[in-house]
């Protein structure tokens, strides 16, 4: 798939950004900005300095899920070895002003805020970094079960086990995304298991079928709210958005459409 | 008044409705606008293409082309009117009480009108929500917990405040609180559609219900949760519902989760008009079906039964409403089989 970011600059280093940008997901719908079509444009210039525009489906779309990302998006950018300023400018929405200015001076959200917060983003990163833990999970599930695995054979896997079960290359970007966040709920060795509720208990065939549902509850509704913010997005700009892709890849971002013009790679 | 291709009428409550203005000329500010043009992307992003209408009629469609899509071209018996101010956004409010008041009072049968009241308004809100209750026999209010009120953008309905209003909304003989979560909760680092807060009032009063319209969406996981606790929690199908169109996969997981979780008798239907109309979401979730597969992973089944009470008795049960009477007054007769 193609990601229809308009460029400019030299196309190496385009390539580089869109990469570092690929990598920053909504903390909500765990997708990349990318794919999700909030990026607007980036631009590169000689002296290294970069630009990158910013949008979200609603005007009114939570203020501390708009800092996250172009906190995260400066953060990734900036660990670019030639990267100077950073200019990321988000645009159309009711706390732009305050999240743009804190971005260019490098505010905290606490300092950006004020006193409409008491407190960092940490507790809420890591509640929807626990449910991107539970849907990646239930994704892993499903795809051992669809290839034939057998549920007990499953929750016995250790993580080292799960890493050497021998997938398909779909199966093994939803084993390398699930492990990505295995730490978050307790110890992560090659010999702990691969299969932990939310406390860091590991699942058994008793607790199987309840935790399941626990699973698929939090799937449905980030699915649901993925679909729901697509649409707003595209019904707000007028323009069609492609689904999520499956395997995006440097060739993608370079491949896309630059304002009409291929980007040189 | 529904009626299937075997011949059974199902009456329906909606049970979520409004009648705003939303004109360049009633907007104060950037926030107005922006109000109406993100209202504008749901209805354009999740009705059906032959469904739409223009920026104008949807700013402003009127009393008249309500009751048209509502009760006439629509299978809706009655509707329940839900306000929404934005004073700080419009001019003269957006949906006020007192504006439902004038369709409501054209068609007294038709209309369940419902006010609203601001914890942050003190004592004086107190004595306005008095006089609100007495005048229209409020039996129901919406809430609306991210409005903006000058320097504030929201409040819990956990705080202080807001129980004494629900403890002067019980006395007042309202019974049925309708909440309406959005993003601008304060602290603005937390979960802003967190319902933990609904949890909390609904355990503190257990003679009053809770409706959350939009089921808790985005956060149905949680909302789920809570609902499966506290036994006067309801999920109102606002903004849910309408993906049956565009993705009638979705919507199967989203109805099938409520149903094991929140239970067929505490879920209610409502359209949200004038941001989708009744026809079609009616006509289509009388037709839907659950996929086999939902259904026996879930273990839950969307029969008719099931049906009619989410498009109708369940809100008749919380608002009063004796359903054979009702049809009486409204001239419906039920059809006697042919012999």
């Amino acid at each position: 798939m193609s990601y229809l970011v308009p460029v400019t600059g030299e196309g190496g280093r385009v390539s580089e950004v869109l990469a570092r940008l690929a990598r920053v997901d909504d903390p909500e719908l765990d997708e990349s900005v990318l794919d999700l079509g909030f990026v607007t444009g980036v631009g590169v210039d000689d002296a290294g300095a970069v630009d990158i525009g910013f949008r979200l489906p609603t005007y009114w779309c939570a203020a501390n899920f708009a800092f996250l990302m172009a906190d995260d998006m400066r953060r990734e950018v900036a660990s670019l070895p030639w990267v100077g300023r950073i200019r990321l400018e988000l645009g159309d929405h009711m706390y732009a002003e305050t999240i743009n200015r804190a971005m260019a001076s490098g505010q905290s959200f606490q300092e950006a805020f004020a006193e409409e917060a008491d407190g960092n983003l940490e507790a809420v990163r890591h509640i929807f970094a626990l449910k991107a833990f539970q849907r990646r999970q239930l994704a892993v599930l499903n795809h051992l079960s669809g290839a034939g695995h057998d549920e007990a054979a499953i929750l016995s896997l250790s993580i080292g086990g799960l890493r050497s079960v021998d997938l398909r290359p779909e199966g093994a970007r939803l084993v390398a995304r699930y492990l990505a966040r295995r730490s978050l709920v307790g110890p992560a060795g090659d010999a702990d298991p691969a299969f932990v509720n939310e406390r860091g208990d590991a699942v058994t065939p008793a607790s199987f079928a309840a935790h399941r549902r626990d699973l698929r509850r939090v799937t449905v509704n980030v699915e649901f709210n993925g679909a729901l913010c697509r649409g707003l997005l595209a019904a707000r700009f007028g323009e069609a958005l492609p689904e999520p892709a499956r395997e995006p890849t440097l060739l993608d971002f370079v491949r896309g459409r630059a304002g009409g013009r291929p980007i040189p790679a | 008044m529904y009626r299937t291709k075997d011949g059974e009428d199902i009456f329906i409550i909606d049970g979520h409705v409004h009648n705003w203005d939303a004109r360049p000329e009633n907007q104060k500010n950037v926030h107005g606008a922006e109000f109406i043009n993100c209202f504008y992307a749901y209805h354009t992003g999740l009705s059906p293409k032959e469904e739409l209408w223009s920026r104008e009629k949807f700013e402003r469609y009127g009393s008249e082309q309500m009751v048209r899509d509502l009760f006439i071209d629509g299978p809706d018996d009655m509707a329940i009117l839900q306000p929404t101010y934005l004073k700080d956004f419009y001019v003269n409010g957006f949906n006020t009480t007192e504006q439902n008041a004038e369709i409501a009072e054209q068609h007294p049968n038709r209309f369940i009108l419902n006010g609203a009241f601001d914890p942050r308004d003190g004592e004086r809100g107190i004595e306005a929500l008095h006089a609100l209750a007495e005048k229209y026999h409020l039996k129901g209010v919406k809430l609306y917990t991210a409005e903006w009120k000058g320097e504030s953008k929201g409040y819990k309905l956990s705080d202080k405040e807001s129980y004494r209003y629900v403890e002067a909304a019980q006395k007042l003989g309202i019974k049925n609180i309708h909440v309406h979560k959005g993003p601008t909760i304060l602290p603005l680092n937390r979960d802003a559609f967190d319902v933990a807060d609904i949890d909390d009032v609904a355990t503190s009063f257990q003679g009053m219900n809770f409706i959350v319209e939009h089921c808790g969406l985005p956060r149905l996981d949680d909302f789920c949760w809570i609902a499966t606790q506290e036994t006067n929690v309801y999920a109102g199908l606002a903004v849910a519902l309408p993906f049956i169109h565009s993705r009638p996969a979705y919507f199967a997981h989203i109805i099938s989760e409520l149903l094991f979780w929140v239970g067929e008798d505490k879920i209610l239907y409502g359209s949200d008009y004038g941001i989708w109309t009744p026809k079609w979401l009616v006509e289509k979730f009388m037709n839907f079906e659950l996929p086999d597969d939902v259904a026996r992973e879930t273990g839950v089944s969307l029969t008719r039964e099931t049906k009619k009470k989410i498009l109708g008795l369940n809100a008749a049960r919380l608002y009063d409403i004796n359903v054979e009477e009702q049809k009486q007054r409204l001239g419906l007769r039920e059809r006697v089989a042919a012999e």
